[in-house]
């Protein structure tokens, strides 16, 4: 099965005012310090994100308890300049291991200047999240999208 | 019907928006059931609905005398702007992140 991509892209832009290979070391290696902790999937609050630097490493959370949530896998990792990541993560904020479900995250920088980077987001493939199943069925019943906005939900509030 | 392209995208930038969508996410509520949870009334809880549901984020249908809002089924829309939303939030922290880590001399050097 292979749907027609109908969903577009999700782009995201930044420039910093750093060199290219420091935007990139931020933003794996440092991936839990910028992160924004609430969003995260585990039933668990989240100790810490993890993003493995190499190609087919995985991509993670660890919660208080130890226990780990897949988010995806590391599909292109080419410092300091290109990366692409699996997101796997379906309507009922869990990890979906097929990879026809997987949708992708590439992340690309570019030197403006020895001291300026422009970073590029594009989340696609989105159809194929969709295609799960799962967000059809989970928004539905008002389930499954619950878990995760729950927390998201209550910070929201609080901070309104 | 609003719903691909670009439509719902930038509607959740609004905090109290945010608030009812995620609290739609919960479970369904009527536009007093949402009041009682936010600190706004319901003639503002009503005007959100509006916004969210022109945007294709949610719809609404009538349950006895009252209305009751959930998200779209479609559900499309909805995780876009939500998947939007993170990306926002994310780069806006990494942008904050990368200006403030220490400069790495050895990265310099190579």
């Amino acid at each position: 099965m292979s749907p027609a991509p109908t969903i577009p892209p999700i782009g995201g832009t930044v420039s910093v005012s750093v060199p290219v290979e420091q935007a990139f070391r931020v933003f794996t290696d440092s991936f839990n310090t910028w992160w924004p902790q609430q969003y995260h999937i585990g039933q668990a609050d989240m100790a810490e994100a993890v993003l493995e630097p190499r190609e087919g490493g995985r991509w993670y959370e660890r919660g208080v308890d130890g226990s780990e949530c897949d988010w995806g896998r590391i599909l292109a990792w080419e410092p300091p300049h290109r990366l692409v990541v699996t997101w796997q993560i379906n309507g009922e904020w869990q990890f979906d291991p097929d990879p026809e479900h997987a949708s992708e995250i590439e992340v690309r920088f570019t030197a403006d200047g020895p001291g300026q980077t422009t970073v590029e987001v594009e989340h696609r493939l989105l159809d194929r999240l969709v295609a799960g199943q799962v967000i059809h069925d989970t928004i539905g019943r008002g389930g499954g999208w619950t878990a995760l906005l729950d927390g998201f939900a209550k910070a929201v509030v609080n901070n309104g | 019907m609003g719903t691909y392209g670009d439509a719902g995208l930038g509607l959740l930038d609004d905090p109290t928006r945010r608030a009812i969508f995620a609290l739609l996410a919960r479970r369904p509520c009527s536009v007093g059931e949402l009041a009682r949870q936010l600190p706004i009334s319901r003639p503002a809880v009503s005007q959100h609905l509006r916004v969210l549901k022109d945007g294709g984020l949610v719809i609404s249908r009538p349950e006895g005398t009252r209305r009751v809002y959930r998200l779209n089924p479609d559900g499309v829309t909805a995780l876009r702007a939500y998947l939007d939303r993170i990306w926002d939030d994310a780069l806006t922290a990494f942008h904050k992140a990368a200006e403030t880590a220490p400069v790495d001399p050895e990265q310099e050097q190579r």
